[in-house]
């Protein structure tokens, strides 16, 4: 869009640059991007020797509004809901006051990056463990709004799921500040755009169809029968087609009692799938692979004891020829 | 504090208008009667012209409001921001004047140190959730524009998705020019829900001038009428609202 353009400029900050708050006179030097979003620019910086993620935008309405939401998350319980806020400040950059506020900074990978690298066998963990934050966070009356991938990081090495970006974070019983349209309800005729909890479970389904459909799709005609059909598509999906089906619909009202048929629909296919592969052993990938490896080791022992045999005979025999 | 209902103008349009008055003059008249003019420019594959671009913006820097060209594809989501962002920026407005009468002049909210500004933001925002909001859509229904309805008829249909979550009350109405007789036709009444749009917008037939100056005018001259009528149902129900309370 447009509008970016002139933003980009007004907060690049080059590796190296020093922003220094004109408020609280900290000094942050970027180390470098980490990604830019329609309301600002998130770097990677250094302050006294810590590693902090810092936002410069062009819009103090967007800034202060994060931090209101950041501020009130760390007063109810900190961490699980979104990256701890450490500073408010500005910074006078050429004659321009842009305000940057600063906070944790969440080390890892993005959700599609991470199922890409760890594979899709993660997805059912993942989306569990999103219900319970999300829990929590309706709990304290905040409905997340803006949920997609992209705005999802599994934090290395304890690969827990973080919510980051919280520009579209909502109060519950307001109107969603934020949306991206493959996740919103509204986009597919299914629902208000009211911050509710349901709001936010529609677009946890979406992102779990989104693991196995990568590359999204646009709607056709009628939306639920095309995400019907979606999910009758993947057989990961299938397998938790009534519960994601419920949630499209906006049909549970806590993310609790969502996790926990999720849970027991995983619990399911898990025991299912173990009674049915121990015979055959074809779909866990993994084992296989180390199965095909051990054989290839022990055949390579078996050759090698084959050849050692052959020369000890060819020798004896050549020993006893030359006698 | 109370900023009243908003009222908007959002102009759909793909290009420079080429019949009347000057647009940008109609809608620094309609910021003068606290009306806002928003505009937005929908390019298909065809790019608008330097000309073209520049009345975008002259149209929304002179009507106190927010300007956006975009694709086709991405209508329904911009549609929605510039709605928004034009409230927040009026409200915005409404705020710091009354900052500056605070803490003196030439301060706003810029000037406060970040955690006041929050305070002030949080207000900002519930304003902006509970504000009653009226949009007049003016849509440019010349030649050019004829593939592009089918989006935006989608667009308007997704706003007001999107503004009938808030909690405060709206009131929409669409207006298409060139109009059959006219410089301007109204489509549909003010209402606070567009779904009778998908009806009227599959007859609109295309062609002609682009009177935007003398739309926007007409328009105004309709935010005028409907207001002398509905001040009197409003305080009606003002006064039935004070009576049950």
């Amino acid at each position: 869009m447009m509008m970016n353009n002139s933003l980009r400029n007004q907060c690049k900050a080059r590796p190296g640059t020093v922003i220094k708050g004109k408020w609280y006179k900290n000094e942050y030097k970027v180390i470098k991007e980490l990604g830019f979003g329609a309301n600002g620019i998130v770097y990677l910086a250094e302050c006294q020797g810590r590693e902090v993620a810092l936002k410069v935008s062009d819009n103090s309405m967007s800034i202060s509004s994060e931090m209101n939401i950041l501020k009130s998350f760390t007063k109810v319980q900190g961490s699980a809901l979104g990256p701890s806020l450490l500073s408010v400040d500005d910074w006078v950059n050429q004659g321009v006051t842009l305000p940057f506020y600063v906070m944790e900074y969440i080390k890892g990978e993005s959700y599609l990056d991470f199922l890409k690298y760890k594979g899709t066998s993660w997805a059912i963990v993942l989306i569990l463990q999103l219900l319970k934050n999300l829990s929590l966070l309706h709990q304290s009356g905040w409905v997340f709004g803006d949920l997609k991938p992209e705005n999802l990081i599994i934090s290395s090495p304890s690969c827990q799921v973080r919510c980051v970006d919280v520009g579209g974070t909502t109060l519950v019983g307001r109107s969603i500040k934020e949306f991206t349209e493959f996740f919103d309800r509204g986009y597919w005729g299914l629902g208000s755009r009211k911050a509710e909890p349901s709001y936010d479970l529609f677009a946890v389904a979406m992102i779990f169809l989104n693991s196995y459909y990568p590359n999204r799709f646009t709607k056709k005609s009628e939306g639920y029968s095309q995400l019907s059909q979606a999910i009758k598509g993947k057989k990961e999906l299938k397998m938790y087609e009534p519960v994601l089906e419920k949630a499209l619909l906006g049909k549970y009202s806590t993310a609790d009692e969502m996790r926990k048929e999720l849970m027991a629909a995983a619990n399911l296919n898990m025991d299912s799938s173990r009674q049915k592969q121990a015979p055959s052993r074809t779909s866990y990938q993994t084992p296989t692979r180390k199965r095909k490896k051990g054989k290839t080791k022990g055949g390579l022992l078996e050759s090698m004891l084959l050849v050692v045999l052959i020369s000890i005979v060819y020798m004896v025999y050549i020993y006893t020829k030359l006698l | 504090m109370n900023p009243g209902t908003l009222k908007q103008i959002l102009l759909i349009t793909d290009g420079c208008s080429n019949h009347g008055e000057d647009p940008s003059a109609m809608a620094a008249f309609a910021r003068e009667q606290g009306i806002t003019v928003n505009v937005i420019g929908v390019m298909e594959q065809d790019v608008i012209d330097q000309k073209g671009m520049q009345e975008i913006q002259s149209i929304a820097q002179t009507g106190g409001g927010v300007s956006q060209v975009v694709y086709t594809s991405q209508l329904s989501q911009t549609v929605q921001m510039v709605t928004r962002k034009a409230m927040t920026q009026t409200i915005q407005g409404v705020v710091n004047k009354e900052l500056q009468q605070i803490l003196g002049r030439s301060k706003t909210m810029d000037d406060l140190p970040p955690e006041k500004r929050g305070e002030v933001v949080e207000v900002v925002e519930e304003l902006g959730e509970t504000a009653g909001l009226e949009v007049l859509v003016l849509v440019d229904t010349s030649a050019s524009m004829t593939h592009k309805l089918p989006t935006v008829k989608e667009a308007l249909l997704d706003l007001s998705l999107s503004l009938n979550a808030r909690i405060g009350e709206n009131k929409f109405s669409v207006f298409v020019f060139p109009g059959k007789k006219s410089d301007v036709e109204k489509l549909l009444d003010w209402t606070p829900n567009l779904e009778a749009l998908t009806k009227v917008f599959s007859k609109l037939s295309t062609g002609g001038m682009t009177p935007t100056g003398p739309a926007l005018r007409e328009a105004l001259s309709y935010f005028k009428k409907k207001r002398s009528l509905r001040s009197l149902l409003s305080n009606d129900d003002e006064q039935f609202f004070e009576e049950s309370v």
